[in-house]
């Protein structure tokens, strides 16, 4: 075992931050680090799950939800973030809120190299692509970063992402 | 190629004009300059860029927005790029999107190069995935037949029309994307 998960739990508090925003849909291709958090969207009649193809339709959702005055996220493994780089043109472009919560693979103790490449590149990619990036390492802190940056997202129409360290997840239990 | 193919910019001038008040997205390029030349409207979503997202996009509009007719239009090659969009419309299932797909089978913004939608049947995916009607359109005479099915008919709903291989006059609308989404929201607010 190379790293434990963080017990606390910041599942709920971005359901709870979530809630206090009105965000009515997370897009989603899923993370084990995800498991509860999307549970706790799918057992909510009020939250709408959209199961994705690819990671860059979230985009496209989100943005559709907004043009149409709802408030969405998207929820993803860090290995799809690369799949979102042209795509993530478009809300920028329109000035509209791009709120991404990612959870990290290739970081902290990693076992599998082959998600270290993507793993390494993620803050640097979506800094590049001009996205307001937040990084956490402590598991009581994800749920106040996740409201900070969908504040910056819907407040002020710009992309956000949240990074859920996988010191936070373990990198083996991805239970959390 | 082998059948019947329509011109584009007299379909496309005919679908809008039968909407009945349905919001539009768009694909980047050429069906955005369709829109654009058959008359502008504050309800259409123009798109210069990111191949794969009018689908998407028109999802998200749809899901927020039950009461209002959404169709996305785009071309064959932006349809294969997002070909999986279909299976995530399939599964979300709003019964107020449909698709209308311009295929010309090729590449027509970047050169013409052969595309894949000569050897796939797209209407056949769109059914497979949980698409509630389809239609292939080689006739301007289907023309009130499909209106019917993308403006009333309870959907998801999905139509393939094999359009002609042409170089059509460049119509192009406002560029700023803030522009363009701040005059759709408030027309899909309505």
């Amino acid at each position: 075992m190379t790293s434990e998960p963080q017990t606390h739990d910041w599942s709920t508090d971005v359901f709870d931050a979530m809630a206090a925003r009105q965000i009515q849909t997370v897009c989603t291709i899923p993370d084990g680090g995800l498991t509860r958090l999307l549970q706790m969207c799918q057992a909510d009649a009020g939250i709408r799950v959209v199961t994705l193809s690819t990671e860059e339709e979230g985009i496209g959702v989100t943005t559709g939800l907004w043009l149409g005055g709802q408030h969405a996220m998207i929820a993803m493994q860090s290995s799809g973030v690369g799949n979102c780089m042209n795509a993530l043109g478009m809300p920028q472009v329109m000035r509209a809120p791009c709120l991404m919560l990612v959870t990290m693979r290739g970081q902290w103790g990693e076992f599998n190299p082959w998600q270290v490449p993507a793993g390494r590149a993620v803050p640097r990619l979506l800094d590049t692509l001009g996205v307001n990036v937040y990084p956490v390492d402590r598991a009581e802190e994800v749920g106040e970063t996740f409201a900070a940056a969908a504040d910056i997202a819907f407040n002020g129409g710009l992309s956000a992402a949240v990074l859920v360290s996988q010191r936070i997840i373990g990198a083996k239990g991805f239970g959390r | 190629m082998s059948g019947n193919y329509l011109e584009r910019r007299p379909l496309v001038k005919a679908v809008l004009e039968a909407r009945d008040g349905a919001l539009v997205v768009p694909g980047l390029g050429s069906p955005t300059w369709d829109c654009f030349a058959a008359g502008g409207s504050d309800d259409y979503l123009y798109s210069w860029g990111g191949m794969g997202l009018a689908l998407p996009t028109a999802l998200g509009v749809a899901l927020a927005r039950p009461q209002r007719r959404v169709m996305c239009l785009t071309g064959d090659g932006e349809m294969m790029m997002g070909v999986g969009s279909l299976s995530v419309v399939g599964q979300q299932s709003p019964a107020n999107l449909s698709v209308l797909v311009l295929d010309n089978e090729h590449f027509g913004e970047t050169g013409k190069q052969p595309g894949l939608a000569s050897t796939t049947d797209l209407c056949a995916v769109a059914k497979a995935v949980g698409f509630r009607q389809t239609m292939l359109v080689t006739a301007m005479e289907q023309v009130a037949d499909l209106a019917q099915m993308l403006f009333h008919t309870p959907g998801p709903n999905f139509a393939v029309a094999k359009i002609a291989l042409t170089q059509d006059p460049l119509e192009l609308p406002e560029k700023d994307g803030a522009l363009i989404a701040e005059a759709f929201r408030k027309a899909a607010a309505i």
